[in-house]
């Protein structure tokens, strides 16, 4: 293994892991903008220009709470859970092509951290470990209700993974491969998957929302009937892991929401803007519409959230189960026959 | 029976049709809804630079007031403690000294003069009961404390300040 390539994995891992956390971190700014504004309010000003240091006042308080291990919690556990709901959140991006290959000082260096050809599965893996962070957390913490809300949380993020799984088939039955940077690459311009998959793409949207625990699908978390939820006896940033792992699950899954349907760093006439430009600047244009598409579904996620009010979770169950999986189940017959159907003339 | 306002709807339970059944488009709706608020100027007064103005008939906190001279109004006639419904006025009467002329301005006056403002509803009655126009409700909101002794307001809260000569 030549030298020049660990540097560069490094370099990009290093440089993905920030960008994953800086974004997370104001997207809980950008929340509360958002909800003030869709609210006729202001949101946080105080805290610098526009209150831009908010997040960093909000981390910096995190820090300085009291931290509480029960006494009677499983203290291993206790401290497991959060970090290991950290850690799926954050490899999520390794294989997610950010951008076409950068050329430098003659080496090609493509902007994803690995093109494994089972990026899709390896995607869909990380994001339903996720849930052990929780299903630990609310096991370990020793408490009835945390335990309740976890369970909650698992048998929505079980039910959905079930939809989404079979949403995403009809898509690879249109691309043939499993690699995130071929379909990706399949999308070059304006031949973006959610025109041919336009069920599919919503099918998949509602069960990311799930996924993530975002409105209307925010069960596990739960003042009103299981106290906090499954983060009831978390303090100081074990609970601030837990809500941030939430925002890097967002920020994930609007990056493959973007990549999968609206064609990841494709934008119309990007040949004839890569015709004037340099082939790394085109490159990084690519990158930052990703970006751009990236952000306008985080948007979109928290303008959901200060809409829909929360499903009730026997609905919740009902929609999974009884709406979102026979709709995939025949998004993709239908898909099936119509790629016969063209395959054949 | 007609219905003397007019106003009565018959509510209709019919099944769901197809498209409401859908959920996507009510949701697309409220998308819609909230989506236009994201553009309309907020509400908000950023209150400690900015106050919001009291309506004109706003009952505040009480002030005793002075007359062109600079003498306390009040006589401690006691109506206001007759009338106030929440019993929070207290006062005891003294007579005035001769060199206290300019202090006062009628014989008699509160020596103390107290309001338990935990007792005090912002009736108004102490307002309108007092023959001299001493008493005023036209002050600001009852600042907060901790401990109730300091919400029984004597006269160094109530008395307003002594005009500048």
């Amino acid at each position: 293994m030549d030298i020049n390539f660990v540097i560069e994995k490094f370099l990009l891992v290093t440089i993905l892991f920030s960008i994953s956390l800086v974004i997370a971190m104001y997207s809980t700014y950008a929340e509360r903008k958002v909800a003030a504004f869709l609210q006729d309010r202001l949101g946080p000003d105080r805290a610098g220009p526009f209150g831009i240091l908010q997040p960093l006042a909000d981390g910096l308080k995190m820090f300085m709470k009291e931290e509480i291990i029960p006494s009677n919690a499983s203290k291993w556990l206790f401290m497991v859970g959060p970090g290991l709901a950290m850690l799926c959140a954050c490899i999520g991006t390794a294989v997610i092509p950010w951008g076409q290959d950068l050329t430098i000082n003659g080496r090609a260096v493509p902007l994803q951290v690995t093109d494994i050809n089972v990026g899709v599965l390896y995607l869909f893996g990380v994001v339903s470990l996720g849930v052990y962070g929780v299903m630990i957390g609310g096991w370990a913490s020793n408490n009835k209700y945390s335990l309740l809300s976890a369970i909650r949380a698992a048998s929505q993020n079980i039910s959905y993974e079930v939809a989404m799984g079979l949403s995403i088939i009809a898509l690879l039955l249109m691309t043939n491969t499993l690699s995130l940077k071929e379909i990706v690459a399949q999308q070059h311009g304006w031949h973006w998957n959610v025109l041919y998959q336009p069920l599919g793409f919503i099918i998949f949207m509602v069960c990311s929302f799930a996924e993530t625990n975002r409105a209307p699908f925010d069960l596990p978390e739960c003042e009103t009937e299981l106290i906090g939820g499954y983060h009831t006896e978390y303090s100081s940033m074990k609970l601030g892991f837990y809500l941030f792992a939430e925002y890097i699950n967002m920020f994930v899954s609007s990056a493959v929401m973007a990549t999968l349907y609206f064609g990841g760093y494709n934008y119309p006439w990007m040949d004839t803007v890569a015709g004037m430009v340099s082939p790394n600047t085109a490159a990084l244009i690519g990158t930052v519409v990703l970006f751009i598409k990236i952000f306008a579904f985080i948007f979109f996620f928290m303008w959901v959230r200060w809409t829909i009010p929360r499903f009730r979770y026997d609905q919740l169950m009902n929609l999974g189960w009884k709406g979102l999986i026979p709709l995939a189940i025949a998004n993709i017959i239908i898909t099936g026959i119509v790629i016969a159907v063209v395959n054949k003339f | 029976m007609e219905s003397l306002s007019n106003k009565k709807k018959v509510l209709e339970q019919k099944p769901l049709n197809l498209a409401e059944r859908m959920y996507l488009p009510a949701i697309v709706k409220g998308l819609g809804t909230t989506m236009s608020h994201f553009f309309k100027k907020s509400s908000t007064i950023r209150y400690p630079e900015q106050e919001r103005e009291f309506s004109i008939n706003w009952r505040g906190m009480h002030s005793l007031k002075r007359d062109e001279e600079g003498r306390e109004r009040c006589t401690a006639c006691g109506l206001c403690a007759l009338s106030c419904p929440a019993e929070a006025i207290t006062m005891i009467a003294a007579e005035r000294k001769p060199e206290e002329k300019e202090l006062y301005r009628e014989e008699k006056y509160a020596a103390v003069y107290e309001i338990n403002m935990l007792r005090c509803i912002f009736c108004g009655l102490c307002e309108e009961a007092c023959p001299k126009e001493a008493i005023y409700l036209d002050g600001p909101i009852v600042p907060s404390d901790y401990l109730r002794k300091d919400f029984i307001y004597g006269k160094d809260k109530l008395v307003e300040a002594p005009l500048e000569k």
